[in-house]
């Protein structure tokens, strides 16, 4: 041990506050980035995504024409279509998205508990909610960094191997999608860190919002429909009542807004009259169209991610921290 | 007469209906070592988190250099270093990183953060370790590297929890000396709570019994040991180079001495002759 009053007095600089929000975010970034969990859901990602891409784009090579019959949003297809065996984009998102944002969240708060980090970290001078919301702030930076650059692989991919560039209307109504994937996945992260505040081993809390996710994917739907056929009375009323139950699932809200938002000829979500359709011409719907149909979807799907945020904000600003 | 920096009037922190700890009022003074001593379950670290800003109390208040530490507890916690009993680290990182990182929240940006965790580790003697992960360290390590990162934010005050938990004795007391020689040489007030009266009075200057959340007496120990009791039982380690019957009975012929017991102690014997390091107390 060395002289202690030469070192302790040595430097004595200006100490700025205002960083410690962006080092926490860089810190748990880094964290992140080099943990094996991340490392591997990001490959089985990239993995599932190129098979995906692939057997798509030798589909399109090959039957553009067949494919395009309908409509002119050829690209969009790239995203939506189908060989069978291998499910497309859309599909993988909703199904890895969920798992990913549950993987960033599920330890985060209960792993430095353990650890006996969380009273060190928090007896810095740091507000206390720096601690929660850099964890988000990573976390999400994270995630929209990871979806938008497949979304843009994916375009890339598509556009070197069939030539045909995207619109305008396309390009943006992938944009939004991306966002949207974004917005689905902080969802589940959320869900993660509120799990995450509530349980103190983190093998519970991984169950936990897995055992939620389960829910929602399949059981959901059973429920939803029995319960709309014990209720209902009509066949209309029990379409319209199943679509209203079957909403209250963040994963139908996404499903169904992805669907229509990569797929214009999709006109309307609920069931039409012979009345309505009398008249009416076949046609796709613009980016507008689209997205007021899907409005309600997009402001519900970020208020689910909201208030689950809110909620585990305000738990973990009431919880008492003891080493 | 030096100043008051630590000061707590009518503290009280209830969970239900049990009062964890009760009307406290403690006066700390600028640069002394104060200890904190009470059993398990005192509410000693209960008070330590109300002194941090990191419990609410439910009524009274505590000031440390007279600010609320309830509502200012991030201006308290730039001078405020503490040190958990069950201090973490971030396993996966090395023990230099995590000094840095501390280092950064307290404001010092990159370079700055690098020197000081550097000057912090060869002070506690870690240089050996520095680039290691903190999974392979000892407990006695991770204790030195906790008082590191308390101490390098330049603090005024350390508060200290149960410090010496799990450290061996030859190392208990390289820590304890570490703390005294720090604080007397660079004024930190130093709050220390343990359960371990031999500690305590090895380095505080004053001492606080702290039982069922109340303070039951307070001063140095000898002030305490001169209130409880007239006649005192002293536990001398004496060592005695030729033993023999003789030289017991010439203690025990002392006018002073009303008892004498042999106590021989074998550990006491075995720690000093394998470690070496410095005075070791096999009591503990």
């Amino acid at each position: 041990m060395k002289s202690i009053s030469t070192t302790l007095k040595g430097v004595k600089l200006m100490p700025d506050y205002n960083n410690s929000f962006s080092v926490m975010v860089n810190k748990e970034i880094s964290d992140h980035v080099k943990s094996w969990k991340f490392i591997i859901i990001v490959a089985l990602i990239l993995l599932t995504t190129f098979a995906s891409i692939y057997s798509i784009l030798n589909l399109i090579k090959n039957n553009a024409a067949v494919i395009n019959q309908e409509d002119n949003f050829l690209f969009l297809k790239l995203f939506t279509a189908t060989t069978g065996s291998i499910p497309n984009f859309m599909t993988l998102i909703s199904f890895l998205g969920p798992i990913l944002g549950i993987a960033l969240g599920f330890d985060l708060v209960n792993s430095e508990q353990n650890q006996g980090t969380i009273s060190r970290v928090l007896s810095q001078p740091i507000p206390r909610d720096y601690f929660i919301t850099s964890k988000f702030a990573a976390a999400i930076s994270l995630v929209f960094l990871l979806v938008f650059s497949i979304g843009f692989l994916v375009m890339g991919a598509g556009l070197i191997s069939i030539g045909l560039p995207p619109t305008l209307g396309e390009f943006l109504r992938i944009f939004i999608f991306l966002f949207l994937s974004g917005v689905y996945i902080a969802f589940w992260l959320n869900l993660g860190i509120l799990f995450s505040i509530i349980f103190k081993q983190s093998a519970t809390s991984a169950l936990a919002s897995l055992a939620v996710w389960l829910f929602f994917t399949v059981f959901y739907s059973m429920l939803v429909n029995i319960t709309a056929r014990s209720i209902a009375s009509n066949p209309f009323d029990l379409r319209s009542l199943t679509a209203a139950l079957s909403r209250l699932s963040p994963n139908y809200l996404y499903n169904e807004l992805t669907t229509i938002l990569l797929t214009p000829s999709i006109r309307t979500l609920g069931g039409l009259s012979f009345k309505q359709l009398q008249g009416a011409i076949p046609s796709t719907l613009s980016l507008d169209q689209s997205l007021i149909l899907v409005w309600p979807h997009f402001t519900a799907l970020i208020a689910a991610s909201l208030i689950c945020f809110a909620v585990s904000y305000l738990s973990f600003m009431r919880k008492e921290v003891r080493a | 007469m030096a100043e008051t920096i630590i000061s707590t009037s009518e503290l009280t922190k209830k969970y239900g209906d049990i009062k964890a700890v009760n009307e406290l009022d403690l006066n700390i003074k600028k640069g002394e070592i104060y200890g904190l001593l009470g059993p398990n379950g005192a509410g000693k670290t209960t008070t330590i988190l109300m002194l941090l800003g990191l419990t609410e109390p439910s009524s009274g208040s505590a000031e440390i250099k007279g600010l609320n530490t309830t509502r200012d507890s991030i201006e308290v916690k730039k001078f405020t270093g503490y040190l958990p009993d069950q201090v973490g680290f971030y396993d996966n990182s090395t023990g230099k990183e995590n000094l840095i990182y501390t280092a950064q929240l307290n404001g010092m940006d990159a370079a700055a953060a690098e020197k000081k965790a550097e000057e912090m580790i060869n002070l506690v003697g870690l240089d050996n370790v520095v680039d290691n992960r903190v999974a392979t360290y000892s407990k006695g390590m991770r204790q030195r590297l906790g008082l590191a990162d308390v101490l390098i934010k330049d603090p005024e005050i350390v508060i200290l929890d149960e410090p010496t938990i799990g450290i061996d004795p030859t190392g208990i007391n390289e820590f304890l000396d570490l703390i005294r020689s720090l604080s007397k040489e660079n004024g930190i007030t130093v709050l220390l709570s343990s359960h371990l009266l031999n500690q305590v009075q090895q380095i505080c200057d004053r001492v606080g019994i702290f039982v069922k959340g109340q303070l039951l007496a307070e001063g140095s120990i000898k002030d305490l040991a001169d209130q409880l009791l007239e006649e005192k039982e002293i536990n001398l380690n004496v060592k005695i180079k030729d033993y023999s019957e003789q030289t017991v009975e010439k203690i025990a012929a002392l006018d002073e001495v009303r008892e004498i017991k042999e106590q021989e102690n074998l550990l006491d014997e075995i720690y000093q002759h394998y470690f070496k390091g410095g005075e070791v107390d096999a009591r503990l």
